[in-house]
């Protein structure tokens, strides 16, 4: 459904994606791994199309689309749920969610009355600004705001970053339904060891370049793995 | 002698104006973080080019729906040509654009329909009312009226549309806009054909109390302007009270010390917000910017 081939990104002199190769098939759900400052949100960027790319070639559903523009790419059904959730503050959870279906028809309340049933919490608060719901409500109505555009392939950078481990888990199951339903899923987490055990295979990005790559169960078991970012210590 | 009660309505008949601009100023800015100091010239234009097409012979309301399309497709050009293709450059940059643009918008108008003062007949048969023993014209109240429409108008469409929404989505969080499939482009265009109509509109609505010509849009830019930093670019009813404020400043100064002087008054206001409080009056919490 997508591949990314030899890609690589800058920031002004310094490089923060140098040639990542990557595919995700469709139905699958994805982990993309790697410490602070890895280039995992310059990645997704990249394929959002709001970070710009110097070399590579990105194609979905064998489509080269790293030249279309970014509110394009999600007329194509590429969407993506960003880092720090990014919610509308000052719009109400109903009217980010709305916004979430910016690229689609009129015909939006079912998805609307689906999203309200996936996070009750929504419709209790779908009159509140968006900027004065709790951490976890917001990933939530980020999420909900994203599955509102009907994506086929979802991009979620760090869903659990800075939420308690109950709504982690919550997450994470969300996540898998999200993929039942049929969505791919591509993950970017720093919780290693949860994405990798939801997820059917794995990539670790190392200061911008792929490193390790491999099933979710293989890389949970993986030496390197374990030692760096499941913080076990192996003996060599 | 102007009585308390016609400076007080002089001073919120032109502050009306000046809120019409600073709403500009912000809906722009807001969506884009461009200043655009052409926002003067759309209210030259909507009453230069009503003033010049009746005076040709058209009937009131078809020369003020040609200023007011002639305005709105203006502004779009504004942005299209000159504005957008800056994307990259730096706010200074963009802002010397902008008011490189309103020298050229000028300059067409005063070849084009002269640099004489225009004017346009009041709206009401009845010239003036008496109000409490003082006579204010009746077009003050037109133009209260119309600015209060104005202002509503664009609230509920910002609130209850579909595009409304888009502006205040793009308004809130850019980079999340565009990820919803947001064209950050179209919704900028739109907002300089809003500011652009809103301008035109009260362009035909003051010229038949003040006068026009092609030269006004500078000073209403710089007390639109002034009006947006003093009620703060961050808040919805920031530019209201903002160009309110200036408007009575202003009619009490020219009542009360001296009509020369009149023009300064903004200025003092803008230097005295920008060293004071930055943030406007009503600007610095994080609410919604449209
Ligand atoms: N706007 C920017 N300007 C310059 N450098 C940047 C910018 N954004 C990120 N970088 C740098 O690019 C590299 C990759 O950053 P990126 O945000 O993609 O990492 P990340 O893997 O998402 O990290 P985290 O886990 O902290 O979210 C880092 O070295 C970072 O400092
Ligand atoms: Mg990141």
């Amino acid at each position: 459904m997508l591949t990314v081939e030899h890609l690589s990104s800058r920031y002004g002199r310094i490089e923060a994606l140098h040639d990542v190769t990557l595919h995700v098939a469709a139905g699958e759900i994805i982990a993309l791994v790697g410490s602070n400052g890895a280039g995992k949100t310059t990645l997704l960027k990249a394929l959002s199309g709001v970070q710009p790319i110097v070399a590579g070639r990105v194609r979905f559903d064998g489509r080269e689309i790293q030249r279309i523009a970014a509110h394009r790419r999600v007329r194509l059904g590429l969407v993506q749920v960003p880092e720090g959730r990014q919610v509308f503050g000052p719009l109400s959870v109903e009217e980010n969610l709305l916004v979430g279906a910016w690229t689609r028809g009129r015909a939006i309340a079912d998805d609307l009355a689906r999203i309200f049933v996936t996070f009750p919490m929504l419709a209790d608060f779908r009159h509140r600004a968006a900027g004065t719901l709790s951490g976890g409500q917001q990933q939530m109505l980020a999420i909900g705001r994203a599955l509102m555009a009907r994506p086929r392939l979802l991009l979620l950078d760090e869903p659990s970053m800075g939420l308690a481990p109950l709504l982690i888990d919550q997450i994470f199951a969300i996540i898998a339904d999200i993929r039942s339903q049929g969505v791919t899923v591509l993950v970017v987490e720093q919780n290693v060891q949860a994405a990798l055990a939801i997820a059917d295979r794995g990539y670790v990005l190392e200061t911008g370049r792929i490193t390790l790559e491999g099933s979710g169960r293989s890389l949970i078991c993986d030496d390197r793995v374990r030692q760096a970012y499941l913080g076990v210590h192996v003996d060599a | 002698m102007a009585t308390a009660l016609q400076i007080l309505f002089s001073g919120l008949t032109v502050g009306a104006i000046y809120a019409l601009v600073a709403i500009g100023f912000t809906l722009v800015y807001s969506s884009s973080e461009v200043v655009n100091f052409a926002q003067g010239e759309f209210v030259m234009l909507g009453g230069m080019i009503s003033a010049t097409a009746v005076a040709a012979g058209l009937a009131p309301l078809p020369a003020a729906s040609l200023a007011i399309v002639a305005t709105v497709v203006t502004g779009i050009l504004l942005y299209g040509l000159a504005v957008a293709p800056a994307r990259d450059a730096s706010p200074i940059v963009v802002i010397i654009i902008t008011i490189g643009a309103s020298i050229f918008i000028r300059g067409l108008a005063s070849v084009g329909m002269g640099k004489e003062f225009h004017t346009l007949p009041p709206l009401l048969a009845t010239p003036t009312l008496d109000l409490g023993g003082a006579s204010v014209q009746t077009q003050g109240l037109v133009v209260m009226a119309g600015s209060v429409a104005i202002v509503l108008t664009l609230w509920l469409f910002l609130r209850m549309t579909k595009l409304g929404r888009g502006i205040r989505a793009t308004a809130a969080n850019r980079l999340a806009a565009q990820l919803a499939g947001i064209n950050p482009r179209v919704i900028v265009g739109l907002t300089f054909a809003i500011s652009a109509l809103i301008g035109a509109l009260g362009g035909i609505l003051i010229t038949p109390i003040t006068l026009t010509s092609f030269d006004v849009g500078t000073l209403l830019a710089v007390k639109g302007f002034a009006a947006a930093v003093l009620g703060g670019l961050t808040h919805p009813a920031g530019p209201v009270l903002g160009g309110l404020m200036i408007g009575l400043l202003e009619a009490v100064g020219a009542g009360y010390i001296s009509s020369q002087y009149k023009d300064v008054f903004a200025f003092v206001v803008l230097l005295g917000v920008l060293f004071l409080r930055p943030q406007g009056i009503l600007g610095g919490r994080a609410v919604e910017r449209v």
